[in-house]
């Protein structure tokens, strides 16, 4: 649990600080592209653009400094940060791996693949390498790619018809 | 061919639809729960609530359709002509109790050790719709707790996730504080930050919490729902006099739940009337009548204590003044006015935060009612904090906001709202009148008539695009209201601000509302509490010591100058104390204390800003030996031999009262003298929330809760640069007569040219009102 200063801290934050010219010019983009009425559209890239700034997570803070510049309750912007798979709330590894586990990749063996992953790696689902390289993200829902199952998604990109020789050299190609 | 209606009686916006059998006449586009509801059909439900947008996410509700192809939530599917729906058929019960088997599963059975038990949705519902055993045998998940405060208990666990607390503080309270944080199983209710709420209207969520996930901190493991009694009362912080349940047991307040008044607090209640209670029963709550001998005060029974009181009353004879807190029903202000005047005095006020008594204001009520406010397309607040001056009326003037209202505002300070304003003009105290003079000055240009005393006032003034728009933004949009404040009333140039802004309210066509003061501020201006064509104001009283000086319920914090009040106690020859606490001021200065009870503990009448007229009850038990202010009024009366004290109840004394009912008839007129402002930093004094009143200031938890500050005082950015303070510094503040030393925030709320040293706390009642320049040095 936070400290008393830590909150205030969280709601203190100054997003023309916490933010990047970089992130907040990537945040403009975006919110050009929908309805001056519809900031609130914004947040899903918006907090894509703090988490790329921010080395690959979301502290309170920065999740704090998007909906203030994007102008809308704190609390929307948690909602989706605490939702979305891809957004990350904790300090993680570079390389983000998930794994689906949902029905087809389930059937075709994903969860050999995860205990797999978790052996080589040292780690539990929704943990990082010490050395700060992977992560393997927590129960990755669906990425419409049953067709092909089992897959995984490793920094945005799909790797299908996985077996445990195939992931093992996506890993090993993660530098 | 298009169907032909199925009942050609229906009149045009509505349609016929027939549910369990019984044929209604429904609004077009409303709910089928809406249909149900009215026609007094069952239908369960834990997310649905009348006053928040529909979520129709619990599927609680969900009910039998003819011709709908599954079941459907009753509380998001709109009526149809010719709709035939069946709450008790078979596929309705089962829905029911699959989705209440499912709203058990996550659910702790833990009811005997839930706050809720007894009276909680969830057990009534899985009562009535649910099966009676559970089939889930797997684990239920557990969710960590946050802390939201002093006034809000958590048991997150217990959360079904109708989201009612979310929607609450999005659309009610406007402050945005707790949302669904996760997905799916995980999905939690919270801040996500962990921080406590910070909304005037927070307990309400615990109103809303169908389940024990949310409830009330300060009644938490007090008693349970069945061994309490309910009575009627009303609130009696604000001079809304919201509609409410005290919740009693063995005559003592354990909790306060809001009454349903459409007209007054719907089914709100703010924070201040909820938690007041645990003020009632502070330590220095007095039990016994107490005369000082030897320097000492001491218990003395009552036959002495009105004997004493009496005596030296009657030693003084006609100097003789009366301080009385707008806390005192009409009846106990109309005994007062009724005791003063026997002895033949006029000096009796109730309006002690009051500066500026120039044009004699007093009572004043509203124009456009408290319930039409949310209708307004304009209103222009004059140094009024929505939020904090009356809660319930913030949250009028946010739906009328959320509607498209354009709100300006001329206030000194740049009061954390939660709507959008159209404008907003943030100056020091003196420069208000300015401001409302140049939006007058707009009007005049365009033909409107000023009086003659405003003239000079008027012309001097420079207007701007600002004021422009604020005189367009009143004509344009009716109705439109102008909104007078807690901190105008207050104001030390009172008179002109109330001037002008009733010229621009006349000039533009709209009403003027007026705040007139806390609690029954109206009343006992209609029954008399107010000094004669020839009598002494509150300030005057305060200012000019006389020989006895009467205080009812009030304390030196409830005044606009503390030391003066303080001064008034030690210098009068006399002092008899009519109050609930016998605080430190108290303890020094009375003579004669006769305790009485608080609004919850006595009979009373109280008249809102509306002038509703509200009789209340005696719904708790006063401690030890305290009575109720009109008898112990009464037998004071009685003994000095004064004539309108002969009645025996509380009957004959309303019989005999001006009727409270009947507004005022004085207008306010006169102008107080405006002096050239003085360079330097103007004080604005505000009160904070919860320290306005002798109850609210020992309520614990409101004290505990992020809506009352600390002591502090607080400059603009370019001030505090200006004098090289940084935030945090301790500085020695002087009024020129006395100082007081206080740490620095550095807030862009304040204007330039002014100091915040909020009023209400022991820290600063040294230093001299509203509008005072203040001297900082650093300590």
């Amino acid at each position: 649990m936070k400290s008393a200063s830590g909150i205030q801290a969280v709601k203190d934050v100054d997003p023309q600080v916490a933010l990047s010219d970089d992130t907040r010019a990537r945040i403009d983009g975006w919110l050009a592209k929908f309805p001056a009425d519809r900031r609130r559209s914004a947040v899903i890239q918006a907090l894509m653009a703090a988490q790329e700034q921010n080395g690959g997570w979301l502290s309170d803070e920065i999740v704090t400094a998007v909906a203030k510049y994007i102008g809308i309750p704190p609390v929307w912007a948690y909602e989706v940060a605490s939702f979305y798979s891809m957004l990350h709330l904790g300090k993680c590894g570079r390389h983000k791996v998930s794994i689906c586990t949902n029905i087809s990749c389930w059937l075709n063996g994903a969860q050999s693949l995860v205990e797999h992953a978790e052996k080589r790696l040292g780690i539990a689902l929704g943990e990082s390498t010490p050395d700060g390289r992977i992560h393997l993200v927590a129960e990755e829902e669906c990425l419409a790619a049953c067709v092909r199952a089992p897959m995984a998604l490793v920094d945005g990109h799909y790797h299908e018809n996985l077996t445990p020789e195939k992931l093992d050299q996506v890993l090993d190609s993660l530098k | 061919m298009s169907a032909q209606p199925a009942a050609p009686n229906t009149p045009p916006d509505h349609v016929s639809i027939e549910i369990d059998g019984k044929a209604l006449q429904v609004p077009k586009g409303s709910m089928i729960i809406h249909a149900a509801d009215k026609a007094g059909i069952q239908i369960p439900r834990f997310c649905y609530h009348d006053k928040l947008p529909i979520a129709a996410n619990c599927r609680m509700c969900l009910v039998d359709v003819e011709k709908a192809p599954k079941p459907m939530p009753a509380c998001a599917t709109p009526v149809m002509d010719g709709m035939k729906v069946y709450t008790q058929s078979k596929r309705a019960l089962d829905s029911q109790r699959n989705v209440m088997e499912f709203l058990l599963i996550n659910h702790p059975l833990d009811c005997p050790i839930c706050d809720q038990g007894g009276e909680c949705e969830l057990q009534d519902v899985a009562m009535g719709y649910g099966r009676s055993v559970s089939r889930f045998v797997e684990r239920k998940r557990v969710v960590a707790d946050e802390d939201l405060g002093p006034l809000v208990a958590t048991d997150m666990t217990r959360c079904i996730h109708c989201t009612r607390c979310v929607r609450f503080t999005s659309e009610i309270a406007g402050t945005y504080e707790l949302g669904g944080m996760g997905r799916g199983e995980h999905l939690e209710i919270g801040t996500y930050i962990g921080k406590a709420m910070e909304s005037e209207l927070s307990g309400n969520v615990v109103d809303v919490c169908p389940v024990g996930a949310l409830t009330n901190k300060v009644f938490r493991f007090r008693a349970r729902a069945w061994e309490l009694i309910a009575r009627e009362s009303i609130g009696y912080h604000d001079a809304l006099g919201s509609n409410l349940w005290l919740h009693t047991r063995r005559g003592e307040v354990l909790r306060t739940v809001p009454r349903d008044n459409e007209q007054v607090n719907e089914c709100w209640l703010s924070d201040r009337d909820r938690y007041s209670h645990q003020g009632l029963y502070a330590d220095d709550r007095v039990a016994k009548p107490l005369v000082r001998r030897d320097g000492r005060l001491v218990e003395a029974g009552w036959e002495e204590a009105i004997a004493a009181a009496a005596a030296g009353l009657k030693a003084a004879g006609a100097n003789l003044g009366a301080l009385v807190s707008p806390l005192a029903s009409c009846e106990e202000g109309h005994l007062l006015a009724a005791l003063l005047r026997g002895l033949g005095s006029e000096a009796i006020d109730h309006r002690l935060r009051v500066l500026d008594f120039a044009d004699g204001a007093a009572g004043a009520t509203f124009e456009m009612p408290l319930a039409a406010l949310e209708g307004a397309r304009a209103a222009l607040l004059v140094g009024l904090d929505p939020r904090h001056d009356a809660p319930l009326l913030g949250h009028r003037l946010r739906k009328a906001a959320r509607r498209g209202a354009a709100v300006h505002a001329i206030n000194p300070l740049a009061y954390d709202g939660n709507f959008e304003l159209a404008g907003e003009r943030v100056v020091p105290p003196a420069q208000m009148v300015d401001e409302l003079a140049a939006v007058a000055r707009v009007l005049v240009d365009g033909g409107a008539e000023a009086p003659v005393a405003l003239a000079e006032a008027i012309a001097g003034a420079k207007p701007g695009d600002a004021h422009r728009a604020i005189v367009d933004a009143l004509r344009a949009a009716q109705p439109a209201v102008v909104l007078f404040g807690d901190f105008a009333v207050q104001h030390p140039l009172a008179s002109w601000l109330r001037a002008l802004a009733r010229f621009v309210a006349t000039a533009t066509g709209a009403a003027f509302d007026e705040l007139a003061g806390p609690a029954n501020s109206v009343g006992l201006s209609r029954v008399g509490a107010l000094p004669g064509a020839s009598g002494h104001d509150a300030g005057a009283i305060m200012q000019r010591p006389r020989k006895a000086l009467v205080v009812f319920q009030a304390g030196a914090l409830d005044a606009a100058r503390p030391a003066a009040f303080d001064r008034a106690r030690e210098a009068a020859g006399f002092h008899l104390h009519i109050g609930a606490f016998g605080c430190a001021g108290v303890q020094a200065h009375a003579d004669v204390v006769l305790p009485i009870g608080l609004p919850p503990e006595t009979d009373g009448t109280y008249v809102n800003v509306d002038g509703l007229v509200q009789r209340f009850a005696a719904g708790a038990k006063a401690p030890g030996d305290a009575r109720p202010g009109w008898r112990v009024l009464r037998a004071l009366g009685a003994a000095l031999g004064l004539p309108g004290f002969a009645f025996d109840d509380l009957a004959g004394l309303r019989a005999a009262m001006p009727d409270p009912a009947a507004p005022r008839s004085a207008q306010a007129a006169g102008l107080a003298v405006r002096r050239p402002s003085v360079e330097g930093l103007a004080r604005i004094a505000t009160v904070p929330v919860y320290r306005i009143d002798p109850v609210l200031r020992r309520a614990a938890a409101l004290q505990a809760s992020p809506l009352t500050p600390k002591p502090v005082l607080r400059l603009h950015p370019g001030e505090a640069q200006a004098r090289g303070f940084a935030g945090g510094t301790l500085l020695r503040v002087s009024d020129g007569s006395a100082e007081v030393v206080l740490p620095l925030e550095i807030s862009d709320r304040v204007p330039h040219g002014a100091v915040h040293v909020p009023a209400g706390f022991h820290e600063t009642v040294a230093l001299a009102p509203t509008g005072a320049v203040l001297s900082l040095v650093r300590a």
